[in-house]
C-alpha cells in the first residue's frame, strides 16, 4: 500500500491501568471512574500527568451514559487541560481503535507519550434500551446483541460439525481464569461445568453462562517514544503491528461466522509484524468473546487454525491457560464488559502478558501476545500485536 | 507544554474539497443520501476510487441522528468493500482529518478520504447540544448552546472588546451584506444575526502524501502545521473572552511563523468570531487576512461538518490560487472549549 520510506517511531506500552469491573460503580462519577484507571497507568510507568501530551479517549454509543461527546467534560478528569484530546468511536472494537490511533501519535513523531483510555459506565443507564432506539424506515433490531449473534454461532455449528458442547467449555476456563484476575468483574468461585451446560437457554444456542456480563470499568495505557521506553521502570512492551479493517452491515455474499474484515486486519498486523506461523509465533491471546462461541470462530478467523478446525483446539485444552496457545488468561469479555473499554482491556492484557506484569494469570514466557477486538455486526476489527522485545530496525 | 516541537515527518495535502448543499431541513434525505454525492464529488476530482484510499475516517453524533452506531449506516454509502481501513471520530470532521493527517504522517498510507455530516433538523439544535454539558451538575439544568454562547457575548461586551455595532458587522459581512438588520433578539445580548442558521450537510476532503498529492492535484494545498488543544469543561473557571487554546494549537501549528493571507475560523457566534480574532492576531492594524471569505459558519453551520468545512474552503482558496498561505479553524464544545488550527500552503 504505502511506498513511504519513513521509517515509523516504535511504540512502546510503559504503563497499564484498569479499575475492579463490577455491575455497578454507584460509588464515583463517570470522571472520577476514567482518573482511577489513569492514575493506576501513570502509577505503572511511574509518570505524572505531566509527563502526558496528548489523550485520546474512546467508548461505545453516547446514548448507554446519555452524555453526547463525553470527552468535553472529561477533559478536567483526564489532566487533558490545554493538551489534545482526541475522541474515538468505532463501536465494540473501539477500545483497540483508541489505542491504535494513540500508538500513531508516536509512531508519526507528532507526541512523545500519551495516554489513551476507553471506559463505559453501564449502570448510568441501559445499554438494551440505548441501542434499540426506534429509527423510522429501518429494521427495529430489538433482539439485543446475542439475538444478532446467535444465528451465526448455529451457522458455525452448521458449517463446522462441532459438538454442542464447545461454547460451555470456553466459559467455563474464562470464567475460572478470571478467579486470577483481581480486575475481573465475573468471580464465580462455585462454578462447574454442569452448572454452564445447565444454565437457562437465551438465544438458541447461547445460553445464560456463555454471555458477557454489563461492567462498569476502564482501562487505560501510556504509550511512549524509544526514549520513554528507555526511561520506564518495568519492562515495556513493544508494539509489532496494529491494525482496523471495516466493512458493511449487511451485504449479499458477507461471511458472518468468519468476516473478511476480520481476516485482512489479521494479516496485515502479521505482515507488519513478521508473523508467519501464529500458531507457533504467538504465545497468548486476547480475543473479544462475548458470546462463547466466539472463540473458536476467531482461531479460524485470526489463522490459528484452518477453517472448520477451530473448535478442535478449544475441545483439547490448547487455549486454557495451561495450554500451548492460552486464549484470555484474563478471563476475557466473557468475566468482564465495560462495553467501551473492552476491546482496550484485550489490548492491555496483552500489553501485560508479555511485560511479565499479568500476576496469576500470567503465561509462562509470553514474548508476543495479540490483542484482538471487534463492534457492530462482526464489521469492525481492530488488532495489536505487542512483543517483549522491540521491533527490529 | 515543554515537550520539544516536533514537527511533520511528511509532507501532507489537501488534493479534493466537497460540500453540499446546507439546508434547513433534509427530512427527504438519509444521512447516506446527503453523503453520497459529496463522497462521490472528491473521488471524481482526483480520479480515485473508494478501493484506493490507504485510510477513511469519519466525524459524525449519534446524538444527532438520536439511534447509536449511526455512523456505520454512513460508511455502507462509501461501498466499504472489500474491507477499508477505517475509523470514526464522535467529534467535528476536523478531527477525523486530523486522525487522518497523523495515518499518512506514520507512513502507513498515503491517500485518506476524510468525511463529515450532520442532520440537526430531526430535533432541537439548542437542547441536544445541552446533553454534551457535565452530566451531574450543568446537563439537568438544559442551558443552551445559545444562551451558553450569549454569556460568553455579554462577557466580551462587559470588557469593553467589542460592542454591538461591530458584532452586527460580523453577521452582516458572513452573510454576504443580506442581512445588514438588527435582527429580532434571540438571547440578549445576541440577536439573530449573531447566531448561526441551524442546518443539514455533509462535507468531505481526499488527503494525499509528497508526490502523490502532486499527482492527484495541480495546486495541492500543504498541510504546514496541524494541532489541537481543549479547555477545561466549567465556564466558571475559564475566561469566556479569550481563547488559550485556539492561541496554544496556533502556535504549535507554526501559525505566527509567517503571516496567512485568508483566515477560515469556525464561529457559530459573531462575538466567538471577536474572541478567535484576538487569539489568533488577525486584529492588528495592519493585518490583511481576508476572515471567512466563504462566510463562515454564520452562513452554514452544519453541526459536525461545519470545522471540516473550514479546512476544506481554506485548501479551496488555495488551490484556486486566492490564497497562498491559509489559517484554518475548527471549535467543539460549548463557548469555544476545544480548538484545533491547521496552517494551509500552496506550492511556491
Amino acid at each position: 500500500m504505502s511506498n513511504a520510506a519513513t521509517a515509523k517511531e516504535p511504540v512502546a506500552v510503559v504503563g497499564v491501568g484498569q479499575t475492579k469491573h463490577v455491575a455497578a460503580r454507584r460509588d464515583v462519577s463517570i470522571a472520577g471512574l476514567v482518573r482511577e484507571a489513569a492514575r493506576r497507568a501513570l502509577e505503572d510507568a511511574e509518570l505524572t500527568w505531566a509527563d502526558i501530551e496528548a489523550v485520546v479517549i474512546g467508548k461505545a454509543p453516547d446514548f448507554f451514559e446519555g452524555v453526547m461527546m463525553p470527552e468535553l467534560y472529561l477533559a478536567d478528569a483526564l489532566g487533558a487541560v490545554g493538551k489534545p484530546m482526541l475522541r474515538v468511536h468505532t463501536a465494540g472494537s473501539v477500545g483497540g481503535s483508541t489505542a491504535l490511533v494513540a500508538a500513531n501519535l508516536v509512531a508519526a513523531r507528532v507526541h512523545g507519550t500519551v495516554l489513551t483510555l476507553a471506559f463505559e459506565k453501564q449502570s448510568e443507564s441501559n445499554a438494551m434500551w440505548g441501542l434499540s432506539l426506534p429509527v423510522p424506515f429501518q429494521q427495529p433490531l430489538l433482539a439485543g446483541a446475542g439475538g444478532f449473534f446467535a444465528p451465526h454461532v448455529r451457522a458455525y455449528i452448521r458449517r463446522t460439525g462441532a459438538p454442542d458442547t464447545i461454547g460451555s467449555l470456553v466459559a467455563y476456563k474464562d470464567r475460572r481464569n478470571a478467579l486470577k484476575n483481581p480486575y475481573a468483574h465475573l468471580h464465580e468461585h462455585d462454578l462447574t461445568l454442569e452448572k454452564v451446560q445447565s444454565s437457562p437457554m437465551l438465544w438458541d444456542p447461547i445460553r445464560y453462562a456463555e454471555t458477557c456480563p454489563s461492567s462498569d470499568g476502564a482501562c487505560a495505557m501510556v504509550l511512549t517514544d524509544r526514549a520513554g521506553a528507555a526511561r520506564a521502570p518495568h519492562p515495556p512492551a513493544w508494539v509489532h503491528g496494529g491494525a482496523m479493517r471495516s466493512e458493511p452491515t449487511l451485504f449479499a455474499g458477507k461471511d458472518f461466522v468468519s468476516p473478511q474484515a476480520g481476516k485482512d486486519c489479521a494479516a496485515d498486523v502479521y505482515r507488519q509484524a513478521g508473523i508467519t506461523d501464529p500458531r507457533r509465533q504467538i504465545d497468548a491471546v486476547e480475543m473479544y468473546v462475548p458470546f462463547s462461541w466466539y472463540e473458536p470462530m476467531w482461531l479460524e478467523n485470526l489463522g490459528f487454525a484452518a477453517e472448520g478446525e477451530g473448535w478442535k483446539l478449544t475441545e483439547s485444552g490448547v487455549t486454557a491457560l495451561d495450554g500451548d496457545l492460552p486464549v484470555n488468561p484474563s478471563g476475557g469479555v466473557l468475566s468482564t464488559n465495560p462495553i467501551g473499554a473492552s476491546g482496550m482491556l484485550r489490548f492491555a492484557e496483552a500489553a501485560l502478558q508479555v511485560r511479565g506484569r499479568a500476576g496469576e494469570h500470567q503465561v509462562d514466557g509470553a514474548r508476543r501476545a495479540l490483542g484482538h477486538a471487534y463492534g457492530g455486526g462482526a464489521q469492525f476489527f481492530s488488532m495489536w500485536l505487542v512483543g517483549s522485545e522491540a521491533p527490529a530496525g | 507544554m515543554s515537550e520539544p516541537v516536533r514537527g511533520p515527518v511528511r509532507e501532507v495535502a489537501i488534493v479534493a474539497f466537497g460540500q453540499s448543499e446546507h439546508v434547513p431541513d433534509s427530512s427527504e434525505t438519509s444521512e447516506v443520501e446527503m453523503l453520497m454525492p459529496v463522497l462521490h464529488d472528491v473521488l471524481a476530482q482526483t480520479g480515485l476510487a473508494a478501493r484506493d484510499i490507504g485510510f477513511t475516517c469519519s466525524g459524525s453524533s449519534d446524538y444527532l441522528a438520536g439511534r447509536a452506531f449511526s455512523f456505520t449506516m454512513a460508511l455502507d454509502g462509501v461501498g466499504a468493500w472489500p474491507p477499508i481501513s477505517e475509523s470514526h471520530v464522535e467529534m467535528d470532521g476536523a478531527w477525523a482529518l486530523y486522525e487522518a493527517w497523523v495515518k499518512l504522517l506514520t507512513g502507513d498510507a498515503d491517500t485518506a478520504l476524510v468525511y463529515a455530516y450532520g442532520k440537526s433538523s430531526p430535533g432541537d439544535l439548542r437542547e441536544v447540544l445541552t446533553r454534551q454539558l457535565d452530566p451531574y451538575y450543568v446537563a439537568p439544568l438544559w442551558p443552551d448552546s445559545v444562551a451558553l454562547a450569549a454569556l460568553q457575548a455579554q462577557a466580551l461586551l462587559d470588557a469593553g472588546l467589542t460592542d454591538a455595532r461591530e458584532l452586527a458587522g460580523i453577521g452582516a459581512r458572513s452573510r454576504g451584506g443580506a442581512d445588514t438588520g438588527p435582527g429580532r433578539q434571540v438571547v440578549g445580548p445576541l440577536r439573530t444575526g449573531d447566531c448561526p442558521p441551524v442546518v443539514d450537510g455533509a462535507a468531505a476532503v481526499i488527503l494525499a502524501a509528497g508526490d502523490t498529492a502532486r499527482r492527484l492535484a495541480d495546486r495541492p494545498a500543504w498541510i504546514r502545521g496541524l494541532d489541537h488543544r481543549i479547555e477545561a469543561h466549567g465556564l466558571g473557571v475559564r475566561d469566556l473572552t479569550d481563547s488559550p487554546s485556539t492561541r496554544l494549537a496556533a502556535e504549535r501549528a507554526g501559525a505566527f511563523d509567517a503571516p496567512v493571507d485568508t483566515a477560515e475560523l469556525h464561529a457559530p457566534f459573531s462575538s466567538q468570531e471577536v474572541v478567535l480574532r484576538r487569539a489568533l492576531r488577525l486584529d492588528a492594524p495592519d493585518c490583511a487576512v481576508r476572515v471567512n471569505p466563504s462566510g463562515g459558519a454564520l452562513a452554514a453551520n452544519p453541526v459536525m461538518a461545519a470545522g471540516l468545512i473550514r479546512l476544506g474552503e481554506a485548501a479551496a482558496a488555495i488551490r484556486r490560487g486566492d490564497a497562498h498561505r491559509a489559517l484554518a479553524h475548527a471549535t467543539s464544545g460549548p463557548c469555544l472549549q476545544q480548538n484545533l488550527v491547521a496552517v494551509l500552503e500552496g506550492e511556491r
